[in-house]
């Protein structure tokens, strides 16, 4: 018990990474349970973010290189694509289909 | 008590509660500003990690850019006047126990492993500089695939997005 409040005490890789792993099991679980498609968007941007966190923890505490922020900003780029596309294609859907409910959607036409 | 602890702790709280809130959140507005707080404190979690220039981005792009077109979805795809806000759940104790055994693995699997830390502490440094030189000489076949991708993705949204006039 005594260790365990002493690591607490001390934040280092471990604890980066403890919060990555629960930030992305949130995401997977949003993306599991909700029906609209836009909090399937917010679970995603969640589970990237934990990526994100994990590459960054990596970076400074383990190479000390920076090739993982690098590959960070890469995430950053394709979630920022991603989330454009994604609610563009939403968007449409919700003219022709009056709902962005995704277990209703099983057409791909009008 | 260090400061670094505090600020590590408020952040983490900041995070995984805020991400909960997004998660558990039967009002899909309140999901998408829970999000904001989320994605700031990321950036906060950034800052501790020696990541300046990654902070300042996650700050511009997440909560300038993604979170403002997910609160333009929002807005644009449920019926804003009547209540129709709620948003909810299916299949919840299935995921539940799926994502409480994926968190169980996870956290176990990083709280057991011995983790190759490299000794020395290095000062805090920019790190703009060394970024933008490793974006132009390593880096440079991604870079610049992504500037393609990010040009498809405009040019895809706008054209996916327009409505089309019926002929």
């Amino acid at each position: 018990m005594q260790e365990f409040i002493e690591w607490l005490k001390h934040p280092g890789l471990t604890h980066f990474l403890i919060i990555s792993g629960v930030l992305f099991s949130l995401g997977v679980f949003a993306v599991l349970t909700r029906r609209n498609a836009i909090m399937v968007l917010m679970g995603i941007e969640l589970i990237l973010n934990a990526a994100n966190v994990n590459f960054i923890a990596f970076s400074r505490y383990s190479t000390g290189t920076l090739d993982g922020q690098v590959i960070a900003i890469f995430v950053i780029i394709l979630a920022a694509a991603e989330a454009a596309i994604a609610l563009a294609i939403v968007l449409n859907i919700y003219q022709n289909f009056n709902t962005v409910n995704v277990d209703e959607l099983n057409r791909l036409r009008d | 008590m260090e400061l670094f602890t505090i600020i590590f702790y408020v952040f983490a709280v900041l995070t995984l509660g805020s991400a909960a809130i997004v998660v558990f959140s039967k009002n899909i507005v309140h999901a998408a500003f829970a999000l904001l707080f989320s994605f700031f404190a990321v950036a906060g979690l950034y800052v501790l990690l020696m990541a300046d220039f990654l902070a300042i981005t996650q700050l511009l792009i997440y909560v300038g850019g993604i979170l403002i077109l997910v609160i333009f979805g929002v807005m644009l795809t449920n019926r804003v006047m009547s209540v129709d806000m709620k948003s909810g759940t299916v299949q919840t104790m299935p995921a539940v126990l799926l994502s409480a055994a994926l968190a169980g693995t996870l956290v176990g699997m990083f709280w057991s492993t011995d983790w190759r830390v490299s000794p020395q502490s290095m000062p805090p440094t920019p790190t703009a500089n060394e970024l933008g030189n490793m974006l132009l000489t390593s880096y440079v076949l991604p870079f610049e695939i992504a500037s393609v991708v990010l040009l498809v993705a405009l040019i895809g949204a706008a054209m996916i997005a327009r409505r089309e006039k019926k002929a």
